[in-house]
């Protein structure tokens, strides 16, 4: 059977490689891509500017110009007409160690310092592995110990002392490295086939994620003592401690779940098939791979717990920003709170900032599929 | 239920040593739907049976029964000498002398190559690592790509891949391999590399349960064909009586249709 000649065609053609043409470059390309690409787009780029232009002289003349750096004496900065950045160096003690004895500050700089290299360390993914979380529990451990005292020829300072950025960040540390284990273990439950556990988890997640944690909060620190007889006290930090973690562990667990749920039958199956047994297969197959799925939105929830510790303020503990409310109680220095507040507000930015670049920069490197 | 059909009633089996696997009456529902019906089938050590069938026809269902991917309601299945009860320790027996080929691959994505073949060996039964280390380079060398061992799945072909997964399967000396659809997930190009590491494999004399719809390489290898369709065994015969001659007109549609282009 002989077909007709077809209209279709096409050209067999044989030629080199080449790069693509080159991008169109330079400072008036890129404004008129990114700022003047259409007439809603310049109007708004002026309106932007105009706005700028307005406010940024007089903050400038305000933070830069006019203010005071260093005194120790607040009448010169009560005769200056901008900022007084005086009142951090004059407050920065009590604003990072709160009420901590003055002469035992160092153990709290050890504290900071311990918290953010290993936060550095942990950020590299070769260092990922069960070992790194036991590291961090080495470290909660050292921790403890100098901010408690009373051996090694330290002096005893109890919970009562604590305060200030040592405060935050173990409160942080606590709630992310207890938060997290209990996250996996709700998560795990909360797909178990067993109903009891099941339910019990599932109870867990909801009842925690039904209610503001500042309601959580306020249970543990005044309802909590009501119900519990007095021999029983639990200490007001690890108290807080627990009631963030629980509310911590609650999100988290929602999260690690979704990492469960997307990790293929097949893999379920390919574990099974070579004979591991659930614990096995849910350490060295699932976990490792549910995880780092759910880094990106990991890390969301950690810098949110990073930021709730601020709450404990409220139910008068210390840490970095109760710290700062009571430094401006000197009567003195009161009229400098905005600066003093500023300072807090960029301390807090740079954690929350570095967390959230990282965050951004680990899921562009897990979006590539390397080592995956 | 059977008594339809009594001259399919199966071999007397129980005490022979020489036979591996055996069905005998099983059935087994997904909810209500009824997807194994009375399946019976013995396969002997060293031999090789080819499933075939439509999608749907219950013959993937079957085979992961043997491993107890999938759980059968009623009869009996015995692998070597096991039969598979709610048993854990029964179940864990059976895997370990199962190994097991998925269409998909199922390897371990966040493990190297490498790792995927010593994971279950060193975490499951203990062999010391570099002897683990050792053999999975062997059975690397023997699916052809000893170069690939460091590297991850990811970075992998398809077929390539799925020979990563056949060296993994063998890896604890399983005695029987299942292959489920190995090649249906392949482009064509890769078909034949993955066909060859199973050929020869079938030569070194290993038993084998393959479902497959490439009939080049069941005629080669097959010892026993058995087609299926919805839950049933509808034909079972020796590799040339299937071919050239099939009883059920169910048969001869399913092999014309496959057959031609």
């Amino acid at each position: 059977m002989s077909r007709p000649q077809p209209i279709s065609s096409a050209l067999a053609v044989s030629g080199p490689r080449r790069p693509p043409p080159e991008r169109v470059t330079g400072i008036v390309a890129w404004l008129r891509t990114n700022l003047f690409n259409n007439m809603q787009n310049s109007v708004m780029t002026l309106l932007a500017v105009w706005a700028l232009l307005v406010t940024l002289p007089g903050f400038v003349n305000w933070a830069v110009i006019e203010a005071v750096w260093i005194t120790d004496d607040s009448r010169v900065c009560r005769a200056a007409a901008g900022a007084c950045w005086a009142v951090i160096t004059e407050k920065h003690r009590v604003m990072l160690f709160g009420t901590f004895p003055y002469d035992e500050h160092w153990r709290g700089v050890l504290v900071i310092a311990i918290v953010i290299g290993l936060s550095i360390f942990s950020a590299f993914k070769r260092f990922w592995s069960y070992w790194l979380f036991a590291g961090w529990i080495v470290a909660m451990v050292i921790i403890l110990v100098l901010q408690l005292g009373g051996v090694f020829g330290l002096k005893e300072t109890g919970t009562h002392d604590w305060g200030g950025l040592p405060l935050t960040l173990i409160l942080f540390v606590g709630t992310v490295v207890g938060g997290l284990p209990m996250a996996v273990f709700l998560a795990l439950g909360r797909r178990s086939d067993l109903p009891v556990i099941k339910s019990l988890c599932i109870g867990m997640i909801e009842i925690t994620r039904g209610v503001p944690l500042i309601t959580v909060l306020f249970m543990a620190s005044l309802m909590f003592p009501l119900f519990v007889p007095e021999e029983l006290t639990i200490d007001k930090v690890l108290r807080a401690q627990i009631a963030m973690m629980l509310f911590f562990g609650a999100y988290a667990a929602e999260i690690v779940r979704g990492g469960l749920q997307a990790i293929p039958r097949g893999q379920y199956e390919a574990a099974d098939a070579a004979g591991l047994t659930y614990w096995q297969k849910t350490r060295k197959i699932i976990l490792p791979q549910a995880l780092r799925i759910v880094i990106p939105a990991l890390m969301n929830d950690i810098i949110r717990a990073f930021k709730n510790t601020t709450f404990v303020s409220i139910i008068g503990l210390f840490d970095v920003f109760g710290a700062t409310a009571t430094a401006l109680e000197d009567p003195l220095w009161v009229l400098y709170a905005p600066e003093a507040y500023m300072f807090i507000f960029l301390l807090y930015f740079c954690f929350c900032f570095s967390m959230a670049k990282y965050s951004e920069h680990i899921e562009r490197d897990l979006a590539k599929g390397r080592n995956f | 239920m059977d008594d339809a059909m009594p001259e399919n009633q199966p071999p007397q089996a129980e005490t022979d040593t020489n036979v591996i696997v055996e069905f005998r009456h099983v059935h087994k529902w997904f909810d209500d739907f009824h997807v194994l019906r009375d399946i019976n089938i013995v396969l002997g050590r060293g031999e090789k049976v080819v499933v075939c069938g439509p999608s749907g026809s219950g013959k993937s269902t079957m085979i992961r029964c043997i491993n107890r991917l999938e759980k059968h309601q009623e009869g009996t299945i015995i692998i070597d000498g096991t039969e598979l009860t709610d048993d854990m320790r029964k179940i864990e027996e059976v895997r370990r002398s199962v190994g097991m080929v998925f269409q998909s691959f199922n390897l371990f994505p966040h493990l190297s190559v490498i790792e995927n073949l010593t994971m279950a060996p060193v975490y499951v039964h203990g062999i010391p690592e570099d002897e683990a280390e050792g053999r999975a380079l062997e059975l690397l060398e023997r699916v052809k790509i000893p170069e690939q061992a460091w590297k991850y799945p990811g970075q992998l072909s398809g077929g390539q891949q799925q020979r990563v997964a056949i060296a993994r399967a063998l890896m604890l000396q399983p005695k029987v391999m299942l292959f489920d659809e190995p090649t249906s997930a392949l482009d064509p190009e890769m078909i034949t590399e993955v066909l060859d590491v199973m050929i020869e494999l079938a030569e070194a004399g290993m038993t084998m349960i393959v479902i497959t719809h490439e009939m080049g390489f069941a005629r080669k290898v097959a010892d026993l064909m058995v087609f299926m369709d919805e839950g049933q065994i509808v034909e079972a015969a020796p590799t040339d009586i299937f071919f050239d001659n099939p009883e059920s007109d169910r048969t001869k549609l399913f092999l014309s249709q496959i057959l031609t282009h």
